[in-house]
C-alpha cells in the first residue's frame, strides 16, 4: 500500500550519496507481531521509510507506535519469540537483510548499521570496564592487539568529548555520569565507523540541559562522518533542529512523512497537528495544554478503517471503513489520511 | 552451614515488573478484563500444571497414611513370626517379610506416620520460631537484630547433620531409657534448633523489604500500631515465600528425620520409620533387596512430592518465571 | 576495604565462640558420668580419673573448662584422647581426605551443575531444560544417604563398576562417585541457580547491546552473558565448599573413607568428647572462613559494589 511512496518520492537530502544503488537503508512493507498468552499483538502494519548517506531521518511516536520495534528489527535484536517478522524487506545497499545468513547479518551490525540505547546505564555490561567495551570491538572486529585497540577506544572517547578519556578508560559504566555514559555509548557505536547510526531515544534518560549537549554532539558526529541517523524519539522539541525529514508513526504505520520545515508549518495529517498542537507554547501562557483526546488503539484490536478514527476531530465515516494509503500529496511529502490533500491546500 | 538449599529456594520476592518485553501492551488499558491479582493469577497458572496435581494427591495419600495406616495395610506392622523371615513378596505380604518375620508393606504403611509427624511438627515449630526472630529482628532493627543475626550466625554455622548427631546423643544417648513421645520431641527439637536461622533470615529480609514500603508508612502514619501492622500488613506479605519453603521443608525434614534414623541417632525400634527400616535391611540387601527398596521409594516419593509441590507453587508465584 | 574486613573479622568471633561454646556445653556438661564406659567393662582408675579431671577441669563450671580450652587451642593444643592419643594428630591425618573429596565434589558441581545450568537456560523450555528441572529435582528431593547407597550397591556390588568402599590412598578416580554423592544436592542447586541466572541475563539491555556491536554469538554468550551470569553461581560455590566438609559424615561413612566426618562420627558414639569439640572447631572456622572469603568474591565479581 505504500509502494507509491519509495517508487515516486524523492526525498530531500538524499542527492549526494552517489551509490549505485540509490538509497543507502530502506525499511520496505516491514510487518512485525508479539505472539503473547493473551494474544497477537500486530505491532508493525507494513512501515516504510528510508535513510541515506549524510541524512537524519527522525522517526516520531508516542510508546507503542513502534518506532523502536522497527528499529530493533532493522539491527536484527528483536526478541524471538515473542517478535516475529511477518512480512516486508529491510534493504542495506539495496539487499534484503531479512533473507541474509546471521553470519552475513552480524558484520553488517557495527560497521554498517550500529545503534545506541536509551539508557546507557543497563545497555552497557556493568562488569566489564568502559574501555574495554568499546576496545572490544577493535580486537574483536578488526583483529588489533590490546595496545593498539586502547589507543583506539581512547581516541574514540576523545572524540565524543569525554574529559580525561585516558583516564576514564578503566571506569565502569556507574562510575560515569549519565551523560557522560550516553557518550560512552555513542564513543562504542561509531567505533567501527558505521554508515548508518540508530539512535532509540538518545536523550530520553537524561536531564534536559544534558538531553542538548547530547544532539549536539550527535548532530555534529553525523555531520562530520556523512552518516545516515536514524533518530527515534517522541520528542517534538528534539526532532526540529537535527532532522531532515521526519516520519510520523501511530499504531505501527507511518502516518506522515515530510521535510521538517513542511511538517511544521503544515502538517497533513490529523496526528501530527495534534502533536504539534500539544506542544507547550511560551506566547500562550495561562491557557490550558492542547491533548490528543483517547488512548492509543489496543494493537491486539486495531480498529477498522484509520487506525485514528476513533481519536481524529475530523472522522468522517470513510475513516472508519478504509484505512488510508499512504499518498503522496504535494511536493516530496506524503499522508495516510482521506482528507490529506485538504489539509495542504488549507489556507 | 546446615543447608545451601535456603538461598536459592527462596528468592526474596522483590518488586519485579512482569517483563513484557511486548510494547505493544504498553499502555493500552482498554482492555476489559479486570486486573487479576496476583493470588488469582498464581491459582490459574497452578490449576494447569500436572506436577501440582500429582504431588498434591499423593500428600494427600501420604497424609491419610500417617493418620489411618489401617486403612491401607490390615497387617501387623510391629510383631511377626520368625518362621517367615526374609520371606519374598506374596499375595499375603506384598513387599515380603524382613528378618523378624515382619510384614514389609504393612511396615513401610506405618512407618508414614512417624516421618510425617515429624517433618510437620518440626517445620511449625522452625517457621514459628523463625518468623518471630525474623519479625522481631526486622521489624526493631538496632542492636536487636544485631544480637539475634549473630545468635542466628551462631546456629547457622553449626553443620546440619553434625549439630543433630550431638544433640541426639548427648540426650538420646544409648540407655538414656526416654519414650517413644520423647525421642520424637528431642528429632524435632534438634531439627528446629538447626533450622530456624534459615526461616528467620527469610522472613528478616522480607520485612525489611515491606517495611519501608509507601502504604506500610501510611498505615503508621494513621497511627495504626505496631502489633496491627506486623498482623495486617506485614504478616500477609510475607507469607507467601514462608508458606513455599515451609513446604518445601516437610519435605527435607523427612529426609533429614529419614538420615538421623538411618544413623542409628535419630527414631529407634520398635518406632517404624522408613530410616530404620533402611537401615536394618542394609545389611540383608543382596539377599532381600526390597528391605531396603520399599522404604526407600516410599521415602524418596514422600520427600520429592512436598519439594514438587513447594516448587510448582513458587514458580506460580513468581511472576518473573512465567 | 581494610575497614569492612576488620569489621567482618570481629563479626566472626562471636559467632565462632558462640557455636564452639554450643558444641564443648553438649559435650561436656550433659549430666552423666564422663567415664562411663570409657575403660571397657571396668570402672576406669582412680588415677586416670584424676587425671582428665585435672587436665579438663572437670570439677570447674563449663565456662572455666570452655575458657582454658581455648586457652590451649590458641597455643596449638587441641588435647588428647581418653586414649592418650593426640587430637591435632587425628585431625592432621583425617582432614586432607575430607578436603579431597569436598573438592572432588566442588569440582563435580562446577562442571555438571554449570554445564546443565547453563545450557538449560539457554534454552529454556527445550527438552534439555525439562531434563535438567525434572532431574535436580530428585536429586534435592534425595536424602543423601539413599543416593550413596543406591550407588554404592548399584555400581560396586551389582555391576562391579567400581570398589564398593574407597582404599586408603583415596585415588582422585576412587573418588569421583563418593563426590558426586556429597555434592549430589549442590549439583542440583548450583544447575537451578545458574539457569535463573543465564535466563534473566539474556534478555538484559548489554547483551542485546553486544548483538548490536556485531560480536560473534560464542563471545555475547561466553564472555558478555557468562561473566554477569556466574556471580551467584561461584559465590555458591564458595559456600558450599565450608558447606560439603561438615556434611561429609554420612558419605565418608558409606564409602569407608577416613575423613574428618567418620572421625567426628566415631567420637561422638564413643563420647570422645575432646575430639568432637576439636573438629567441630576446625569444621566452623573453615566454614566462617569460606564465607568471609565468598563476600570478598562477591566484590571482585562485581565491580558495582565497595565494601566501604
Amino acid at each position: 500500500m505504500s509502494d507509491i511512496l519509495v517508487s515516486e518520492q524523492s526525498a530531500p537530502g538524499s542527492g549526494g550519496s552517489g551509490r549505485p544503488s540509490g538509497r543507502l537503508l530502506e525499511v520496505d512493507d516491514l510487518r512485525v507481531e508479539f505472539r503473547t498468552r493473551d494474544g497477537v499483538a500486530k505491532v508493525i502494519n507494513g512501515v516504510t521509510y528510508h535513510v541515506d548517506a549524510g541524512e537524519t531521518l527522525a522517526v516520531l511516536g508516542e510508546s507503542g507506535s513502534g518506532k523502536s520495534v522497527t528499529a530493533q528489527t532493522i539491527m536484527g535484536i528483536l526478541d524471538t519469540p515473542p517478535g516475529f517478522v511477518t512480512g516486508g524487506q529491510v534493504r542495506f545497499h539495496g539487499k534484503d537483510m531479512l533473507r541474509m545468513s546471521d553470519e552475513e547479518r552480524r558484520r553488517i551490525r557495527g560497521e554498517g548499521i550500529a545503534m545506541i540505547f536509551q539508557d546507557a546505564l543497563s545497555a552497557l555490561n556493568p562488569v566489564f570496564t568502559v574501555g574495554f567495551q568499546i576496545a572490544e570491538q577493535f580486537r574483536v572486529r578488526r583483529g588489533m592487539g590490546r595496545a593498539e585497540a586502547k589507543k583506539r577506544a581512547i581516541d574514540m572517547l576523545d572524540q565524543v568529548k569525554i574529559p580525561n578519556a585516558k583516564g576514564r578508560f578503566n571506569n565502569y559504566p556507574h562510575q560515569f555520569s549519565g551523560g557522560m555514559r550516553q557518550r560512552a555509548m555513542i564513543a562504542m557505536s561509531l567505533a567501527l565507523d558505521p554508515e548508518v547510526l540508530i539512535a532509540d531515544e538518545p536523550t530520553t534518560a537524561l536531564d534536559v540541559t544534558v538531553q542538548a549537549q547530547i544532539m549536539d554532539l550527535l548532530a555534529e558526529l553525523q555531520r562530520e562522518r556523512q552518516m545516515g541517523m536514524i533518530l527515534i524519539t517522541h520528542d517534538l522539541g528534539v526532532v526540529a533542529d537535527v532532522a531532515d525529514r521526519i516520519a510520523v508513526m501511530y499504531a505501527g504505520r507511518i502516518v506522515e512523512e515530510a521535510d521538517v520545515y513542511d511538517l511544521y508549518a503544515k502538517p497533513a495529517h490529523p496526528y501530527t497537528m495534534g502533536l504539534i498542537d500539544s506542544i507547550p507554547r511560551m506566547d500562550e501562557k495561562g491557557q490550558q495544554l492542547r491533548t490528543i483526546k483517547g488512548l492509543p488503539p489496543n494493537l491486539m484490536n486495531i480498529p477498522p478503517g484509520c487506525p485514528f478514527n476513533p481519536r481524529c476531530p475530523m472522522a468522517q465515516p470513510v475513516c472508519r471503513e478504509k484505512v488510508p494509503p499512504l499518498l503522496q500529496v504535494g511536493n516530496a511529502r506524503a499522508s495516510a489520511c482521506h482528507f490529506a490533500e485538504e489539509l495542504v491546500n488549507r489556507v | 552451614m546446615s543447608d545451601p538449599s535456603t538461598a536459592s529456594i527462596v528468592s526474596t520476592p522483590g518488586a519485579h515488573p512482569t517483563d513484557s518485553a511486548a510494547p505493544a501492551t504498553a499502555g493500552q488499558p482498554q482492555s476489559n478484563e479486570k486486573p487479576r491479582g496476583l493470588l488469582a493469577d498464581a491459582w490459574r497458572d497452578l490449576r494447569r500444571k500436572p506436577l501440582f496435581w500429582i504431588s498434591a494427591t499423593l500428600i494427600l495419600i501420604f497424609l491419610l497414611m500417617a493418620a489411618f495406616p489401617a486403612l491401607f495395610a490390615p497387617g501387623d506392622a510391629v510383631n511377626g513370626s520368625l518362621s517367615r523371615s526374609l520371606d519374598k513378596p506374596s499375595a499375603n505380604g506384598w513387599f515380603g517379610y524382613d528378618v523378624q518375620g515382619r510384614d514389609v508393606y504393612a511396615r513401610v504403611i506405618y512407618g508414614a506416620r512417624a516421618s510425617v509427624v515429624v517433618a510437620v511438627l518440626s517445620v511449625l515449630g522452625t517457621l514459628l520460631i523463625g518468623g518471630t526472630m525474623g519479625i522481631i529482628s526486622g521489624y526493631r532493627g538496632g542492636w536487636v537484630d544485631a544480637l539475634l543475626s549473630r545468635i542466628a550466625d551462631v546456629f547457622f554455622g553449626l553443620p546440619f547433620v553434625l549439630g543433630a548427631i550431638v544433640i541426639l546423643t548427648t540426650f538420646n544417648g544409648s540407655g538414656s531409657g526416654n519414650s517413644k513421645a520423647q525421642i520424637m520431641g528431642l528429632v524435632i527439637a534438634s531439627l528446629i534448633v538447626l533450622s530456624w536461622p534459615v526461616v528467620m533470615r527469610l522472613m528478616r529480609s522480607s520485612v525489611l523489604a515491606t517495611k519501608e514500603a509507601d502504604y506500610i508508612v501510611a498505615a503508621r502514619a494513621l497511627g495504626a500500631g505496631t502489633g496491627r501492622i506486623i498482623l495486617k500488613h506485614l504478616l500477609p506479605n510475607c507469607l507467601a515465600p514462608l508458606l513455599v519453603y515451609g513446604t518445601i521443608m516437610v519435605g527435607s525434614f523427612i529426609g533429614a528425620e529419614a538420615t538421623l534414623s538411618f544413623l542409628g541417632v535419630g527414631l529407634k525400634s520398635p518406632v517404624v520409620s522408613w530410616g530404620i527400616m533402611i537401615s536394618d535391611g542394609q545389611q540383608f540387601v543382596r539377599v532381600a533387596p526390597g528391605l531396603v527398596f520399599f522404604p526407600a521409594a516410599f521415602l524418596v516419593t514422600a520427600v520429592l512430592s512436598f519439594v514438587m509441590l513447594g516448587e510448582s507453587v513458587r514458580e506460580a508465584l513468581d511472576p518473573k518465571l512465567r | 576495604m581494610g575497614r569492612y574486613l576488620l569489621r567482618r573479622l570481629l563479626q566472626l568471633v562471636p559467632v565462632f565462640i558462640g557455636t564452639t561454646f554450643l558444641i564443648y556445653w553438649l559435650v561436656w556438661a550433659v549430666p552423666g558420668d564422663p567415664f562411663a564406659g570409657k575403660c571397657g567393662e571396668r570402672r576406669c582408675p582412680d588415677q586416670y580419673i584424676a587425671f582428665m579431671t585435672e587436665k579438663y577441669h572437670l570439677d570447674q563450671n563449663v565456662f572455666v573448662q570452655y575458657g582454658s580450652y581455648m586457652k590451649n587451642l590458641l597455643q596449638g593444643d587441641f588435647g588428647q584422647t581418653f586414649s592418650q592419643r593426640e587430637i591435632s594428630d587425628i585431625i592432621m591425618t583425617s582432614y586432607p581426605n575430607t578436603l579431597k573429596l569436598a573438592l572432588v565434589a566442588l569440582a563435580i558441581e562446577a562442571i555438571i551443575g554449570l554445564g546443565a545450568g547453563v545450557l538449560s537456560g539457554l534454552r529454556r523450555n527445550g527438552f534439555l531444560d525439562n531434563l535438567v528441572l525434572v532431574s535436580t529435582l530428585f536429586l534435592i528431593a534425595l536424602p543423601v544417604f539413599v543416593v550413596g547407597f543406591v550407588l554404592q550397591w548399584l555400581l560396586g556390588v551389582q555391576w562391579g563398576i567400581i570398589k564398593p568402599t574407597v582404599s586408603s590412598e583415596m585415588r582422585w578416580s576412587e573418588l569421583i562417585v563418593p563426590g558426586f554423592v556429597l555434592g549430589s544436592a549442590s549439583v542440583a542447586y548450583i544447575a537451578r541457580v545458574a539457569r535463573t541466572s543465564i535466563a534473566e541475563n539474556r534478555r538484559a539491555d548489554y547483551v542485546r547491546t553486544a548483538i548490536a556491536k556485531g560480536l560473534p554469538m560464542r563471545r555475547v554468550v561466553g564472555v558478555h552473558l557468562l561473566r554477569n551470569s556466574l556471580i551467584p553461581v561461584v559465590t555458591l560455590l564458595g559456600t558450599d565448599l565450608g558447606a560439603l566438609m561438615g556434611g561429609a559424615i554420612v558419605t565418608e561413612g558409606i564409602f569407608g573413607i577416613n575423613g574428618i566426618g567418620r572421625q567426628v562420627f566415631r567420637a561422638i558414639i564413643t563420647k570422645e568428647s575432646a575430639t568432637v569439640v576439636g573438629i567441630v572447631v576446625v569444621l566452623v572456622l573453615v566454614y566462617l572462613v569460606m564465607n568471609l572469603l565468598v563476600d570478598l568474591l562477591y566484590a571482585a565479581l562485581d565491580p558495582r559494589i565497595r565494601y566501604e
